[in-house]
Formats: C-alpha cells, sequence, structure tokens
C-alpha cells in the first residue's frame, strides 16, 4: 500500500532516520544496513542496531564509493542470522538480486527498502564538496520533484550516474519515493499492509506528478546513455578492446569494486596464472615482446565473459580504474547488445535464472550443426 | 586449395564422450585430416570456461574448435546446452569488442561421426588458412 512517512520541519533526513528507528523500535528488524556519516565525515554502510545511532544514518547522501549490495551477502548468507532492513539505492537493489542469483547472498530475513536516487557523486568529489561549502541537498530534493536534475555547480554527477535510466525505486520490500512528490504531506513509501500497520502509518493517495517526474529524467538519461554507446561502439571497432583498455595497470580494481565479480579467489589471482619462468621466455620469443603483468587482455575479456550479463550498470569499475579507463562505459555498452541476445534485465527479478546456467532445448538450434 | 604457404594451428577442445571419441574413430578408420589442431580433452563442452578460449586466441591460435555431442546426446543431461549459451555470449562479446568472433567454431559431433570430425577440421584448416593468420599472434601489447 502507499503511505507517507511524517516529516516536521522540512527535515526529510530526520523524517528517513526516524522512519528507520520505528522499524527497529516495531522489532520488525534486528538492525538496519545503512549508509551513515564516520564522526570524521565520510559515508559508509553499517549495520546499525542501536537506534540512538541512528542519527547519523544519511541515506541521502549522495555519494557512491562501494555497492552495498556486496555488505549485505555477508550478513544474509546463511542461518543463524538476524532480521535485517538493508537502505540501497536502485542499482544497489539490482546488484542484490543479481548476488542473490549467483549464491552470495540471500533475501530470507531481509527487509530491502529501496530510495530514488537523484544520482551521486565519486568520494573524492563529494569530500571536496564538504570541504567547500557542502552538499546542497535542497536542490537535488527540488529536482527530484520536477524532474529538472542537475549536478551541483562545478561538479558532475558520477560517469555511471549520467546515464542511467534505472534510478527510481521500482522494486524492494520498501519504496521510498522522492520523485514527483509534494513532501509538504510527508514523504511517499509504498510496502506492504502488514508492514505499514506495524509502523503505524496509514494509506495515503498518490499526488501522481511521480510518473511525470520520472519519465522527464529517463528521457534525458536515455539520451545521454545512447550517446555513450555509440561514441563506445565506434571506438570498439575502431580500436578494439585491446585499444580502450591498453593503458591498463592490472591492479585488479574494477573486479574489486565489482559487486557481481563474487568470486573468493579470482581466476587471475590463483595459481593458474602462475607460470614456470621458462615459460614467460617462450611467449616472448614467439611474439617478439610479452606486456606483463601477463593475461591484461584476458583478464578483460574474461571479465567480460563471467559478469557482463549480470552488470547492473553502477560503474563504480570506472571510479575505481587508476588509469581512468571507461571500464563501465565498455560493460554497459557490450551489456546492453548482449543482455538483449538473452532478453535479460539484470537486476529485475529473482525468477529470471542467469542466463549461462540456464537453457531451452529447443534455441539456436542451427548452432553446432553446420557441415 | 589456396595454398599460401600459411598453416593455422586450431586449438580444439572435445567432449570425452562425442566429439573426441569421433576423433579416435577418424584416427582408427584411417580417416585423413589435416594435422593442424591440436586436441584438449575434456570431460564435457560444459566444462569449457570461455577463458581457455580467449587464452589460447590471445596467445596466437588462429581459431579454436569447441566440439561436444549433439544436443540431446550430453553424456551429463545438459552440458551441452550450457555451452551453446557461452559459445554464443563469447562470440557475441568478441564482436563487440573488435575481435574476430569466426575464428571460435562450436561444432557438435558424435562419436560416431568420425568423418564428419575429419571434414570439420578441414573445412576449419580451409577457412583459416583463407582468413589468414591471427593478428593477435604479433600483438604483444595485450
Amino acid at each position: 500500500m502507499r503511505a507517507r512517512i511524517p516529516v516536521e520541519n522540512q527535515d526529510m533526513l530526520a523524517a528517513l532516520r526516524g522512519f528507520l528507528q520505528r522499524l527497529l523500535e516495531t522489532e520488525v528488524v534486528e538492525a538496519v544496513l545503512v549508509p551513515m556519516e564516520t564522526p570524521s565525515g565520510a559515508v559508509t554502510p553499517a549495520l546499525v542496531a542501536d537506534p540512538a545511532l541512528l542519527d547519523a544514518a544519511d541515506p541521502l547522501a549522495p555519494v557512491l564509493g562501494l555497492n552495498a549490495a556486496r555488505a549485505v551477502g555477508p550478513v544474509t548468507i546463511r542461518e543463524p542470522r538476524g532480521r535485517i532492513a538493508a537502505v540501497l539505492r536502485p542499482c544497489e537493489y539490482r546488484a542484490l538480486i543479481e548476488l542473490v542469483k549467483l549464491q552470495q547472498t540471500s533475501l530470507e530475513d531481509l527487509v530491502t527498502v529501496v530510495v530514488d536516487c537523484p544520482g551521486t557523486y565519486t568520494v573524492p568529489d563529494y569530500q571536496k564538496m564538504r570541504a567547500n561549502g557542502g552538499v546542497d541537498r535542497s536542490a537535488l530534493l527540488a529536482g527530484m520533484r520536477t524532474g529538472d536534475l542537475a549536478s551541483q555547480a562545478g561538479y558532475a554527477f558520477r560517469d555511471a550516474c549520467q546515464i542511467c535510466e534505472n534510478f527510481a525505486a521500482v522494486a524492494g520490500d520498501v519504496r521510498i519515493e522522492f520523485f514527483g512528490a509534494d513532501l509538504s504531506e510527508g514523504i511517499p513509501v509504498v510496502l506492504a499492509d502488514e508492514l505499514a500497520g506495524r509502523l503505524g502509518l496509514e494509506a495515503a493517495p498518490e499526488d501522481g506528478r511521480r510518473a511525470e517526474a520520472v519519465d522527464r529524467i529517463t528521457r534525458s538519461r536515455i539520451q545521454a546513455r545512447d550517446a555513450v554507446f555509440a561514441e563506445m561502439r565506434g571506438r570498439l571497432e575502431k580500436e578494439g578492446v585491446e585499444g580502450v583498455f591498453a593503458a591498463c595497470v592490472r591492479c585488479h580494481n574494477c573486479m574489486t569494486a565489482c559487486p557481481i565479480c563474487y568470486c573468493k579467489t579470482c581466476l587471475f589471482k590463483s595459481p593458474v596464472m602462475e607460470h614456470e619462468p621458462i615459460q614467460y621466455m617462450a611467449w616472448a620469443r614467439r611474439k617478439g615482446a610479452y606486456r606483463l603483468p601477463a593475461d591484461t587482455m584476458l583478464f578483460h575479456l574474461t571479465r567480460l565473459n563471467h559478469m557482463v550479463l549480470s552488470c547492473i550498470g553502477c560503474g563504480l569499475c570506472t571510479d575505481a580504474c587508476p588509469a581512468d579507463l571507461p571500464v563501465g562505459r565498455v560493460f554497459r555498452t557490450v551489456g546492453q547488445q548482449l543482455q538483449a541476445v538473452f532478453e535479460y534485465v539484470p537486476g529485475r527479478s529473482v525468477e529470471e535464472p542467469l542466463p549461462l546456467i540456464t537453457f531451452r532445448e529447443d534455441e539456436w538450434l542451427e548452432m553446432g550443426e553446420e557441415r | 586449395m589456396s595454398d599460401n604457404g600459411f598453416e593455422p594451428k586450431i586449438v580444439a577442445f572435445l567432449c570425452n564422450w562425442c566429439t573426441y571419441t569421433g576423433a579416435d574413430l577418424a584416427g582408427t578408420s584411417r580417416i585423413q585430416y589435416p594435422p593442424n589442431v591440436r586436441i584438449i580433452r575434456l570431460m564435457c563442452t560444459g566444462s569449457v570456461d570461455p577463458t581457455y578460449v580467449l587464452k589460447a586466441l590471445l596467445d596466437g591460435a588462429d581459431g579454436v574448435l569447441v566440439g561436444g555431442c549433439h544436443p540431446g546426446d550430453c553424456h551429463y543431461q545438459s552440458g551441452n546446452y550450457k555451452a551453446r549459451r557461452r559459445i554464443i555470449a563469447l562470440k557475441e562479446i568478441l564482436k563487440q569488442a573488435g575481435l574476430e568472433e569466426d575464428r571460435v567454431w562450436l561444432r557438435w559431433i558424435s562419436a560416431s561421426e568420425g568423418q564428419r570430425f575429419a571434414d570439420t577440421v578441414s573445412q576449419m584448416t580451409q577457412y583459416l588458412k583463407e582468413k589468414g593468420p591471427n593478428p593477435m599472434k604479433k600483438e604483444w601489447a595485450v
């Protein structure tokens, strides 16, 4: 049902903190996983059990340094566990759904709270903003209401956010909706009747402007996205993946930052990739020269093969790259094509199986039968 | 047959139950086929990680052949169906990445199809001869 989280003195952050405190006080959950502001001013997810500490919760901080879906897994993966709520952005929720299908996390005993996202800044940008006069949150909230979103002067949203068309909360146990909302009556929230009852929330009418605001932003984001796709396709065609990734320094940051790349021991950090000294000599002689560390392109192409179908486009790989490579753009561009081949939308539903672990007998029948 | 003196190297990942046995049959039947293929036997095409194919291609194989049981005949019920999807994904990714996806062939060849195995290797060798060497062979900076 649709309800409203009561707001006092136009303080949205206090209203959301109050809502999360209610979740704890009514014993709906035993802890809340939510972005918290540390005493030194950084924003990081934390599992909060003490309602008083939720005064430092900051689910509206427009910054994304890591995908919180990764943090949910260890807390929910097996019993015994606690009942928790996880406050997530839409891209984090989609990553969570993929991780459920990859058996890296569980939705059991978990209440997902998905919050509409205007876009986020990188960690360095966010810190700079804080140091230089602060982050203008009211401008962001106003933009979410009208659908006229702009980043703060002098700063740009993260590269991935600029082309993100899935920024609205459309799934999750609790959906907190800022787009198109007139917040004077409270913050619109969609949740199950039973949960609303336990939290003491009453049904409220929809105010009807959400679709309009979401549409407006979606259109401009898709336009930006398609321009990026076209540019990236052109580059890949001209330079190849080896050209685009030529400056890679093999730090593996993209893999570490990726919420989908879950392997405990990555193939590329395993002994499989350790060769006998004489082997390197053989390669060097055969090609005349041999790039070291070896297998740089193999690393990127393998990552594409292993996870591009599940790429939910959070773009943390791009932010993590010390060589400023457009990792996320490559993955989204290739991902869009490949996801279309398998008619798969990552993060949409736990009911849709991962394309590479399922099959139909009656598909691609001509494949392999060529004579 | 065009003969430009170039002898392609083909790395073949063959499943134990069908294509490898088919290759064996080609041999015991004394069927001639080009010696350009280097066979790696696996238990199932379902165990072919795309990384294997990529590693071969990036290190200079001119082609990679993945051979398994016909759909419905997998010794493990569904390995070849999964391989089919993986190879489709791999070829699409290679295409998107600006690499030559036609150097990767997937073929279903049963244990009784010795002739088909020999024909496939002949065809692939000929195709790659005409196509020319894998550009990655000389690319040191990958």
